[in-house]
């Protein structure tokens, strides 16, 4: 099953590597991470997304908490939560109609047209993962020249949360 | 007071009250030896090669329970070290790891002996450290000593660049530190630790296993107090050997690949498992599927990440190990209640039949030694109070199974990693904090020559360490496995060519015997022992192809095992 799982940790060189490590070391799944600073410059926020059984994540929580650069941990998925993917699609657009098709496109998924050249345009949109694939699929892949996404954001809904 | 980084380093590790510091120099830690230099509070250890810094380290930790300290140089000093790091990681043992490190401005570069020591050493520390910043010196020191020495202890590396250890800094000793990601649990919850109780009254078939947990916590009076109380039988790991008296009758052995029948009989029959400081290694389970089917499991442990890892727990207790134990013999006292006295009686029974079995039986005949025999009559010589180290193979499963510990720290091995070339250098170390203690060190002849290099300093701290080599002129524990599962292939175990290992001995100014009669050997081992100021290497010439049973074949339950 899928999982989200945010940590604050120490903002230090090497507390990112300490959790990569910790997941091919043990063998655990990351479909994906995303890290930045936090409000605070001394914490860093990561998100993580992986997979597997209830015996499998509750090892992954346990042993995210042993290490000494993770100040707080949080299985957003337990709960209410909001998750957001960014998604930058870079596609041909070399003859009107394809660009008009493309526009079109982009507003219908709430998306946005961010550059343009003579042969292509380039499309940002945030949401959920299946929004995001249900985007790139509308284009088809004929027409993509490159994409990039930037890994699954959350957090979670009212009151409880990620603080220290 | 304005230091340099090196001044720094020296001047902590004294007022942290650091003994002995086993070590080796090299370039990047010139700084350090010139400071060490000019103190004499911190002795420095020179070993000969920087493995044994860190396994000598670990022995001075494993039979002091107190911190091991290694310093090496960066580069090939700092990988030297990694196994002997390892190890410790593999079995929770407190050490703290200076290694020396390119100056700042070079890392990165590919400098001459540069390599990323952090990066190399982060799966198999409990923490590590670059220090970047002369001003942070002491401060991440004091981290270090207290990540590794708290909570699952563990070693801890720190990396420091030559450059740092010139810089000047103002140095006052931090006696506190406090992490914020860092808050090792001690006592356990009391209402869990009130369940437990309750089921291990109602048990019919109870049995304690426990591990090296016990020993690292000192928690052996609390266990053999709550065991001797609720009269339960008590299975130890090869970690948790003397954590609980072997003389003791409610003990039944190590249990486990290598245990005794009756320990993993009991283990397999119970219906409540009480595990302290144990961790459910695969060595210790056999097939996961078949093990203890019908217990109930309680599980005490300082990392909640060793519960139900391997092992489904029903009570699950995470605290230091003699704290829990403290509150639940409280409880039990207070209870007053002897539990299920006729179901134990009808327990007792079983396991003495069990017992009947003689599954350690072995003869000793006019003609070859038998190993067991040389670990028998250790004990006997030594009136089982010598520290025993021991190296991996099939000579350490006979000293688990023949010397009978009765005290906690007395039994140093590489249980977890299973690191040949780990007696040597730990029995140096046991023997550097317990000068005047007699120290045992039971090797094979495959893994003393992967540290055979230290007997040189041995000779230079004047270490009287006996050294029990049983010879068989095999890797036998490997030679064991082709007999059995290789259709007896001996693929390169065995060692064609062998030192004379009595002029090595020699050789490196020690004193060497060779016996080879089974009417010798304690005669030879008494006369060892006498020479107090002595190291001693007695070559025992053993039956070549005797093999370690029990034996519970790798993928079979524990019921499953070979006996004799």
């Amino acid at each position: 099953m899928r999982h989200i799982i945010s940590l604050l940790m120490e903002n230090e060189a090497g507390a990112l590597s300490r959790v990569v490590g910790l997941f091919s070391a043990r063998g655990y799944n990351i479909e994906s991470l995303t890290v930045a600073v936090t409000e605070d410059p001394s914490l860093s926020r990561m998100t993580l997304v992986t997979n597997g059984s209830d015996e499998v994540i509750e090892q992954i929580t346990k042993q995210l908490n042993k290490l000494i650069d993770v100040v707080k941990l949080l299985e957003l998925t337990d709960g209410p939560h909001i998750e957001r993917e960014l998604l930058l699609v870079k596609v041909k657009a070399a003859t009107n109609p394809q660009k008009a098709e493309i526009t079109r496109l982009a507003a219908i998924f709430g998306g946005r047209v961010i550059d343009v050249s003579p042969l292509s345009y380039t499309v940002e949109i945030t949401g959920g993962e299946n929004k995001l694939e249900a985007f790139i699929k509308a284009f088809g892949s004929d027409n993509i020249l490159e994409t990039v996404r930037s890994g699954v954001s959350a957090i979670s809904r009212g009151e409880r949360g990620l603080q220290i | 007071m304005e230091l340099t980084g090196a001044e720094v380093i020296a001047r902590f590790l004294g007022d942290e009250g650091v003994e002995y510091l086993f070590g080796y120099p090299g370039g990047a830690v010139l700084h350090i030896y010139d400071a060490l230099y000019k103190q004499d509070k911190v002795k420095h250890i020179l070993v000969r090669h920087e493995q044994a810094a860190t396994h000598a380290a670990d022995g001075y930790a494993r039979s002091t329970g107190r911190p091991g300290v290694v310093l090496v140089t960066s580069g090939p000093g700092a990988t030297n070290a990694v196994t002997g790091i390892a190890t410790a990681y593999m079995d929770s043992i407190p050490m703290v790891i200076i290694t020396g490190q390119v100056p700042t401005k070079l890392i990165g570069n590919d400098a001459f002996q540069e390599v990323d020591t952090v990066g190399i050493t982060r799966p198999c520390v409990k923490h590590n450290f670059l220090v970047k910043d002369v001003n942070e010196l002491a401060l991440t020191l004091k981290k270090a000593f207290y990540i590794a020495t708290t909570g699952r202890p563990g070693p801890v590396v720190v990396d420091v660049p030559k450059d740092v250890t010139a810089q000047r800094t103002r140095y006052s000793y931090p006696d506190k530190v406090s992490l914020r990601s860092y808050n090792p649990v001690t006592r356990g919850h009391t209402g869990q630790v009130k369940r437990a109780l309750k089921m291990l009254l109602a048990a019919k078939r109870p049995i304690f296993y426990t591990g090296g947990g016990v020993i690292l916590d000192n928690a052996a009076q609390n266990l053999t107090e709550l065991a001797r109380l609720l009269r339960i039988p008590v299975t130890n790991t090869s970690m948790g050997l003397g954590g609980f008296p072997a003389s003791d009758p409610l003990f039944v052995g190590m249990l486990g690949m290598h245990g005794t029948y009756e320990a993993n009989m009991a283990m397999s029959r119970c219906d409540v498992m009480l595990a302290v400081g144990a961790r459910f290694d695969d060595r210790v389970t056999g097939n996961i599927e078949k093990f203890a089917p019908q217990a109930k499991i309680i599980h005490i442990d300082i990392d909640p990440s060793s519960i139900s890892k391997n092992v489904k727990v029903d009570i699950p207790i995470v605290g230091g190990v003699n704290a829990v134990l403290h509150d639940l013999l409280k409880m039990a006292q207070d209870a007053g209640s002897a539990g299920d006295v006729e179901s134990l009686d009808k327990w007792w029974e079983q396991i003495g039949q069990w017992r009947e079995r003689e599954c350690l039986h072995y003869e000793q005949g006019p003609e070859r030694i038998k190993p067991q025999y040389v670990i028998e009559t250790l004990f006997k010589v030594t009136k089982g109070d010598a520290y025993v180290a021991s190296d991996v193979g099939q000579h350490q499963m006979w000293a688990a199974q023949f010397y009978r510990f009765d005290k906690p720290r007395r039994w140093v091995n590489s249980g977890g990693l299973g690191t040949m070339g780990f007696g040597l250098p730990a029995a140096m170390g046991i023997q550097f904090a317990h000068p005047g203690e007699m120290v045992a060190c039971i090797v094979g002849d495959g893994g003393i020559q992967m540290n055979i290099q230290e007997l040189s300093t041995c000779l230079q701290y004047r270490l009287p360490l006996k050294i029990i080599l049983i010879n068989n002129g095999y890797l036998g524990m490997v030679r064991q496995w082709q007999e059995f599962f290789y259709d007896e292939r001996y693929s390169q175990t065995l060692v064609e060519s062998q030192p004379d290992f009595v002029k090595l001995a020699e050789a490196y100014g020690h004193v060497g015997m060779r016996v080879t009669d089974p009417a010798e050997v304690e005669s030879a081992l008494k006369s060892a022992f006498a020479m107090k100021d002595r190291l001693v290497l007695i070559d025992f010439v053993v039956e070549p192809t005797e093999n370690v049973y029990p034996m519970v074949p790798a993928g079979a339950g524990l019921e499953e095992m070979l006996l004799l």
